[in-house]
């Protein structure tokens, strides 16, 4: 729609072009789905519409039967008239939660488009439960609006949530390194052992349970796991935290870089980096071997879904040999992703934000071997003959570091597969 | 507020896709945030549609809030115009939308397109989903059918009809409208416009045309139909066909409308349903305890197919539309029983838990209160998942339909007989819980006492009387579920059970065997036993029958 100029990135030379216009991506609700496995004694209560509420449950498909930990208070027409007050109906609808769930120890609620265009004042209504739960229960509240938040940045927006509240590390807090983002449990084990075995005492945020959540402090160095968290690294850095440039922990390479990183910070000896990663890296080049052959030279098209567009596509083209037509990300944080942009191919074609219709003309005139988009636009695009890996499983599987590789591999290669396979 | 976990319905503005997806050359402009989209996978994932619903959502974000969102919607309007040349299109605003106050409707109505703009108005905080479907449908009718036409007399033609109702994401749609299709062609009435399922704005127009109207699916369509009776003089027939009975009166009901003879379709066997039912095989379904759950057009038919035509005994019916409370309150009177009328499921399964059914007939949420419960289930009603989109031809409707229903209604029974067959033969030396598996020879065998415990922490046997879930499980939400939680259950404690009686009451069916316990700790309370024995549980179940 509001085609631009591409703005050459500082540095490298990749193109970078914003666009605006309709946009086929999920709200920041979404990323309950994840957060609610990761933090197990937290409750996600969305205050917002019906919409909402069908958005969550459309998400989280049978999960929402296996008593999750997430709900909506529906915002109904007496709330809106006045006729009811809704702090008061907040209080009432907070209070019967817990009482039905006393196993709670964190509760976020979570804003969306209604509650923040009616203004309504979840900060000041976790601030008074805070206090009246306490000591048993902290009330936090973070918004995961479509008009503020795209997908991950609903994740991105919690844990900012959580920086204010981490106790100060004191003099002590450089000593210990901080992973930052949701990471499978598997993925976040591997990546403890790893970490000992470099002789870094690593803690990650979020943490498991409510009352385990790491200290941070002045020289705390942190790691980001995910290429989403632009506001929870600004918290970070209001605590004085300092951020470790680094790639992000996706495919051989990645991974490496990024523990690289904190190893560098922590003054490990390049000995004892190599002895601690060999046995990773040996294994994920074998896992990945195999698919290399699969999608070398397989022309490749991104979406905008999750920010994890730019370190995917990096993967891909550097790992995997693929050629990349268009890499859409709904946002670039240039810094954060600058080591990522400069393991780009020169040229790569990034487009930041999304014109739905106009990049669906571009995506079926490239004809790509392989589309990565949303499920909204999967099968309509494999009914035009193209093939594509639907995005949101980058998400829910776990993906990040060596042992996990082969399976990132995979997963691009399975759609590929299958079309050669099927005689019908 | 209302704490919701899971909602039956989506919103309004669902509804208006379900018929803007179902159409051909209308197209949706939505006044919506960001994120909205997700809406679309509900068409290409679950219902596996190969295109994109024809909607433009404009996705506006915080930024633009302060600046001018009219001008984002104008802007929308006027490019899908541009790119999808549609024959009509809708206009209207999502929840979020709704309280930022830009005027759908005017401001479509500003950029003077060539074609009908129809705006809606679907009050998000007050209305839901099916409401939603059958409000955008009365307008596209209101505003497309046209002026009424002067019908050709009947005489020395064939009558002609309407097929109103079958939607995008409707439960079993496709392939009702096949079934209903043949069983018009048979009787000799032709078809002139489906709606809203593969009509064009243009076909709406063609409206008039017939002589009635056949509405499928009451609460989509027959606001719709209301108005064409009124507005075009065409008589509307809202029997849903589903079960051989409503199929029979559907067909007579059609031929009287038509003035034709209906004796050569009803002649024969239509239906598999009658022998299979009458078939002596079929004699232990009678008076199984049946719960019923679901829209109301498919509660209603489903609830009678259970009641007459297959000797089940209702103990639970309810449904989600409260539009047709009234009628799903009549037809629960009829069995003695209340009506559950609720959208909310915690209320739904408390409502289960207390009718104590051996078969539950609801939608995707009964399907899992069911399975929590331990207690046989078949999918009946929307909303449903992608496996009740199924590849083959599963019809609800007409003669067909039946056949579907008798093997859907009955199969999970057969299925809890094999299993009570099993839980049976468990104490047997092959097959108790602590034997090691055949193919790995004499394991080392465990006494009774040891495996008795791994029986009773088993997942399925006996959760009916269970009040509170599973330790492990956490406590779910229940809001307004106290009521009726509290009726079956004893304030005082139950006397203990005596270990015989206890394992004698694990021989019991397991889906019988919570109605089991709960008459005999019932027996022994109003006795005031201080211990329940073998003979207490036969005393009772003499008392109480079956």
């Amino acid at each position: 729609m509001n085609a631009h100029a591409p703005l050459p990135a500082a540095g490298c030379g990749v193109a970078i072009r914003p666009e605006r216009g309709q946009r086929a991506v999920f709200c920041g609700l979404t990323g309950i789905v994840w957060l609610h496995r990761k933090i197990q004694d937290a409750f996600f209560l969305v205050v917002g519409s019906r919409t909402c509420a069908h958005l969550i449950q459309s998400a989280a498909g049978v999960m929402i039967f296996a008593e999750p930990r997430f709900a909506t208070a529906i915002i109904d027409e007496r709330d809106l008239a006045g006729i009811a007050d809704m702090n008061e109906e907040l209080d009432r609808v907070v209070t019967r939660l817990i009482e039905r769930r006393p196993d709670i120890r964190l509760l976020f609620l979570v804003g969306s488009c209604p509650s923040e265009v009616i203004k309504l004042d979840l900060s000041r209504a976790a601030l008074r439960l805070s206090q009246r739960l306490a000591p048993g229960v902290r009330v936090l509240d973070y918004s995961g609006s479509g008009i503020e938040t795209t997908f991950t940045e609903g994740e991105d927006a919690c844990l900012a949530s959580l920086v204010p509240g981490l106790t100060d590390a004191g003099p002590a807090a450089a000593d210990e390194l901080l992973v930052v983002g949701a990471l499978a449990d598997v993925v976040e084990d591997q990546f403890s052992r790893i970490f000992s075995e470099l002789g870094i005492p690593a803690r990650f945020l979020p943490a498991r349970r409510a009352g385990a959540m790491p200290a941070v402090g002045r020289g705390t160095p942190y790691l980001l796991a995910q290429p989403f968290l632009t506001q929870t690294a600004r918290a970070l850095d209001e605590r004085g935290a300092r951020r470790l440039p680094a790639p992000f922990p996706l495919g051989a390479e990645g991974t490496t870089g990024w523990l690289r990183a904190a190893a560098e910070a922590f003054g490990v000896d390049p000995a004892r980096f190599d002895a601690a990663t060999a046995p990773g890296l040996g294994r994920a080049r074998i896992a990945l071997s195999p698919y290399r052959a699969k999608l070398a030279g397989k022309r490749v098209f991104f979406f905008p879904d999750s920010q994890l567009e730019v370190p995917l596509a990096r993967f891909l083209s550097r790992e995997m040999g693929a050629e990349l037509v268009e890499v859409g990300t709904p946002y670039l944080h240039r810094t954060h992703l600058a080591p990522e942009l400069e393991l780009l191919p020169d040229g790569t074609q990034i487009v930041e934000g999304q014109s739905l219709d106009d990049g669906l003309d571009r995506c079926r005139a490239a004809r790509p071997d392989l589309t990565v988009c949303g499920l909204g636009l999967a099968n309509p695009l494999e009914a035009e003959g193209l093939a594509t890996k639907w995005s949101i499983e980058l998400l829910f599987t776990p993906v990040q570091g060596y042992d996990q590789a082969g399976d990132l591999a995979e997963l691009f290669a399975r759609p590929l597969h299958r079309r050669t396979r099927l005689e019908v | 507020m209302q704490l919701t976990v899971w909602t039956y319905e989506g919103p309004p503005h669902i509804g208006a896709m379900r018929i803007a997806t179902a159409m051909e050359g209308l197209h949706y402009v939505l006044h919506a945030p960001q994120g909205d989209t997700y809406a679309d996978l509900l068409f290409t994932m679950i219902e596996r549609r190969a295109k994109r619903p024809p909607v433009t959502y404009t996705t506006f974000q915080a930024r633009d809030l302060g600046g001018d969102t009219a001008a984002i919607f104008k802007d929308a309007v006027a490019a899908a115009y541009a790119r999808f040349q549609p024959q009509a299109m809708i206009v209207g605003a999502s929840c979020t939308a709704e309280l930022i106050q830009d005027d759908p409707g005017g401001l479509a109505k500003a950029l003077n397109l060539p074609i009908p703009v129809i705006p809606l108005e679907l009050p998000a905080y007050q209305k839901k989903e099916n409401w939603g479907a059958s409000e955008t449908f009365y307008r596209l009718v209101r505003t497309l059918a046209g002026a009424p036409v002067t019908r050709a007399p009947r005489d020395g033609r064939r009558p002609v009809c309407n097929v109103l109702g079958p939607t995008a994401l409707g439960f079993r749609h496709r392939d009702d409208l096949i079934e209903v299709t043949k069983l018009l062609e048979t009787l000799g009435v032709a078809v002139n416009v489906v709606a809203p399922l593969g009509a064009s704005p243009a076909d709406l127009g063609r409206l008039g045309e017939a002589d009635f109207n056949i509405v499928l699916y009451p609460e989509i369509a027959r606001a719709a139909a209301q108005y064409l009776e009124k507005a075009h003089g065409q008589p509307f027939i809202d029997i849903v066909p589903i079960g051989v009975g409503a199929t029979t009166r559907f067909v007579e009901a059609v031929a009287a409308l038509a003035g034709l003879d209906p004796a050569p379709i009803l002649a024969g066997a239509p239906s598999r349903l009658p022998w299979y039912s009458r078939s002596v095989d079929s004699t232990y379904l009678t008076d199984k305890r049946v719960f019923v759950f679901g829209d109301a057009t498919h509660a209603l038919g489903i609830a009678r197919v259970a009641a007459r035509e297959l000797g089940f005994k209702l103990v639970g019916l309810g449904t989600y539309s409260r539009e047709f409370a009234r009628e799903v309150r009549a037809e629960a009177a009829l069995h003695g029983i209340e009506a559950t009328i609720s959208d909310d499921y915690l209320d739904v399964e408390a409502a289960i838990q207390a009718a104590q059914p051996e078969l539950v007939l609801g939608t995707q949420m009964e399907r899992h209160v069911a399975k929590r419960l331990g207690i046989p289930c078949a999918v009946i009603s929307a909303p449903v998942h992608v496996q009740d989109f199924p590849a083959r031809h599963s019809p609800q409707m007409g003669f067909e339909g039946a056949n579907v229903l008798f093997d859907t209604l009955v199969h999970p029974l057969m299925m809890g007989l094999e299993e009570h067959l099993l839980g049976m033969f468990r104490e047997d030396s092959e097959f108790h819980n602590g034997a090691a598996p055949s193919h790995l020879g004499h394991g080392p065998a465990r006494s009774a006492e040891a495996s008795a415990p791994a029986q009773a922490t088993a997942p399925l046997p006996e959760p009916l009387t269970e009040p509170a879930p599973p330790a492990t499980a956490p406590a779910p939400i229940r809001v307004e579920a106290e009521a009726i939680h509290a009726m079956p259950q004893p304030a005082a404690h139950p006397a203990p059970w005596a270990p015989d009686a206890e394992k004698e009451l694990r021989k019991i069916p397991f889906f019988v065997r919570g109605k089991a316990r709960a008459n005999t700790e019932r027996f022994a309370r109003e006795r005031q036993l201080p211990l329940i024995t073998l003979e207490t549980l036969y005393d009772a179940k003499a008392h109480f029958g079956r």
